[in-house]
């Protein structure tokens, strides 16, 4: 218990520190950190002890980026032949694999932002939706590049993430303008791509985002304009919905209004769910897949 | 190269076929009755005359558990992709059991030569599926991988174990693991429409959809019935009629081809159809072993021509086809497979776990690494 208040506490101080960073990969530095100071005696309690730590950082965080990504690391770590007789041995091997695995995913922002931007050709009009540090990469990199484009950002209400987004933008020189949620439907004749990033991509290859992206694609779908995701390897988790109501109830809601409200049908979901039908293109650091290759991967990195 | 089924209407095709069940001392099965011609290049067989009232009893080439089963299968006594398989493996079984190697010849490559011309006779008594394509293979490949040295008991009760694992491991445990994961996607106060026969414990409402001649439903409607599961049974002709009450349809199949599209029952591209059409997701259960690596995109190519006689119904003492063989014109269709395309399944829920529609041929290469 003191252990998991004190793995909670180290999680909170990592995003305070870097607020630009994943909330996945603030947890699995967390899980690391967790991993070098646990006592157990034998690796069945330690792969015990890792999964409770894992848990309590999903009731911190509900984002389906931490639960993708912790048990991503679990897998990667253990994946070794753990056969040295000494605890420590194996423990040390443990923790090389989840320092290795923490530089490959540190990386991979950066990974996606480089195969990105050359899609952005120059005169450009981008539509995005909410705040995403990794299409905030992209539209860096593009602009790095000398492209002149213009980005229109959603609102994103509940919480008014496009603004922060839109705040970020102009601090690059990009232009950019907020929409309303509401005029998608409005702005869609005038751009020519949409990107979004994506809190978890699914084994259909669908994607779990900020609510209101699913109104975007079906937009975009029925003006025939490419509608892009951006994300990391580590959000790939292993869900298969079927439709809006088929996403578990643990991640469409934050963690605090899991735990104090009785009725959910009340509350707003903050995320929804975008059948692969919609999307065009993953832009992911495995490369650019389609989203029926999304399943491929999957298959790679979890069996 | 044609498979031999699939070109009937070939005489240079069929002489060659006849050629060689003379050579393994199997019997030729005719024809019946008058084919449409779109269907032309597959087989028609009649239900009253099996292929075993042409051979001498007791047989001498074909083991008389293989005259059994082939009957079996004719009669459509046995029915359905794994039970088909199932009993298939049983009686190899026994065939390996009661066989003994000739002197100055070897178990891997004799009894894979004995076992040829007991599959062509299965294959005249039905044609074989999919799943018994692959168990097929499995067991041949297994024979010819006994090594030379194994004295014959050991290398015979080897292949008993290796087929007690697969009809274990493919077969039942499988489909054990294709519930529990089907289990996941029911919630409580779910419609369900099945095609297919399937076991939960969830509160929920089953429609069972059913068609002629079969009326393979009225099992399934016994089997749920008798777990107290709220059922509705109705025709396929009521599809579109029932479906905007149901939240969900779960669908059996007979294969999945290494393109996506998914081989079962005719009827099944229909339900899948209407349902995209009201957008219920269509979930699809099948066991890895019924992989294959065909590609098809269409029914006619490759497909199955049932008893045409199936078709005669009679109502109140009159049946109106029943001398549909005196108008010349007129040819009854009886077909038993449809091919239904990706894009209207939205789940295959296999042992392995759920997958896309799309992601058959990973599939494919993992199990072919892992072999």
């Amino acid at each position: 218990l003191e252990d998991g208040r004190k793995l909670v506490e180290y999680f909170r101080a990592q995003i305070r520190g870097d607020p630009d960073v994943a909330s996945a990969v603030a947890a699995i530095r967390s899980l690391l950190e967790f991993l070098r100071r646990d006592q157990s005696e034998t690796i069945l309690g330690l792969r015990e002890n890792m999964t409770q730590a894992i848990r309590r950082l999903e009731e911190t965080d509900s984002s389906v980026a931490v639960s993708s990504g912790g048990e991503l690391f679990l897998r990667f770590i253990s994946l070794t032949s753990l056969e040295h007789p000494d605890l420590s041995q194996c423990k040390n091997v443990m923790i090389e694999r989840g320092e290795l695995f923490l530089k490959k995913i540190s990386l991979s922002r950066g990974k996606v932002g480089k195969l990105c931007h050359t899609f952005i050709k120059d005169g450009a009009k981008i539509l995005t939706h909410s705040s995403s540090r990794v299409v905030l990469k992209v539209l860096e990199n593009a602009a790095a590049d000398n492209k002149r484009f213009t980005v229109y950002v959603t609102e994103s209400q509940p919480d008014s993430a496009g603004k922060r987004m839109a705040q970020k933008l102009r601090k690059l020189n990009i232009p950019v303008m907020v929409v309303l949620d509401a005029a998608v439907g409005y702005i869609m004749e005038k751009v020519d791509l949409v990107i979004v990033g994506a809190e978890g991509v699914v084994e259909s290859g669908g994607v779990i985002n900020k609510i209101g992206t699913y109104q975007m694609a079906v937009c975009s779908k029925a003006h025939n304009k490419p509608f892009y995701v951006v994300a990391e390897s580590f959000k790939f988790v292993r869900l298969y919905p079927l439709n809006q109501q088929d996403v578990p109830d643990r991640f469409k809601y934050t963690a605090d209004i899991l735990k104090t409200v009785k009725d959910l049908n009340q509350e707003h979901p903050m995320i929804d769910y975008t059948p692969p039908s919609l999307i065009t293109l993953l832009f992911t650091d495995l490369g650019v897949l389609t989203p029926s290759a999304v399943s491929d991967e999957l298959i790679k990195l979890y069996l | 190269r044609l498979p031999e089924h699939v070109q009937v209407d070939d005489p240079a095709a069929l002489k060659k076929l006849a050629k060689k069940l003379e050579r393994q001392q199997v019997p030729l099965r005719s024809d019946y009755g008058y084919k449409v011609s779109l269907f032309s290049h597959l087989h028609q067989y009649s239900r009253k005359s099996p292929p075993t009232l042409q051979i001498s009893i007791p047989a001498t080439v074909i083991h008389p558990s293989i005259v059994r089963l082939g009957l079996q299968y004719s009669q459509g006594i046995i029915a359905g992709s794994n039970a088909r398989s199932v009993a298939l493996l049983h009686t190899f079984k026994q065939v390996i059991q009661d066989y003994s190697t000739p002197p100055n010849e070897e178990l891997s490559r004799d009894l894979v030569n004995k076992l040829s011309p007991y599959i062509s006779f299965l294959s005249q008594c039905r044609p074989l599926s999919a799943s018994m394509g692959n168990a097929i293979k499995y067991i041949k490949k297994e024979i010819s991988n006994i090594p030379s040295q194994c004295k014959e008991e050991e290398a015979k009760g080897k292949l008993q174990a290796c087929i007690d694992s697969y009809i274990n491991e493919k077969i039942i445990l499988a489909s054990e693991a294709i519930s529990k994961y089907a289990i996941e996607k029911i919630s409580d106060g779910d419609v369900i429409l099945v095609y297919v026969w399937i076991h939960s414990e969830r509160k929920f409402r089953v429609i069972v959809v059913d068609s002629r001649p079969r009326l393979e439903g009225r099992e399934a409607l016994r089997r749920l019935v008798k777990k107290g599961i709220r059922c509705t049974y109705v025709l396929i002709s009521a599809l579109s009629y029932i479906l905007p009450e149901v939240s969900k349809v779960f669908l059996g199949a007979h294969a999945l081809l290494a393109n996506g599209y998914v081989m079962s029952r005719v009827g099944t591209s229909q339900i899948a159809l209407v349902a995209k059409a009201y957008n219920v997701p269509v979930l699809v259960c099948c066991e890895t072993y019924k992989f294959c690596e065909r590609v098809q995109t269409d029914s006619f190519v490759s497909n199955e021509l049932d008893d045409p006689d199936d078709l005669i119904v009679t109502r109140n003492g009159k049946s109106h086809l029943e001398n549909w063989q005196t108008v010349k014109s007129l040819g009854l269709l009886n077909l038993v497979y449809d091919v239904t395309p990706p894009d209207f399944v939205d789940l295959v829920i296999t042992d392995l776990g759920m997958i896309p529609c799309t992601s058959v041929p990973v599939v494919l290469r993992v199990k072919n690494v892992d072999q």
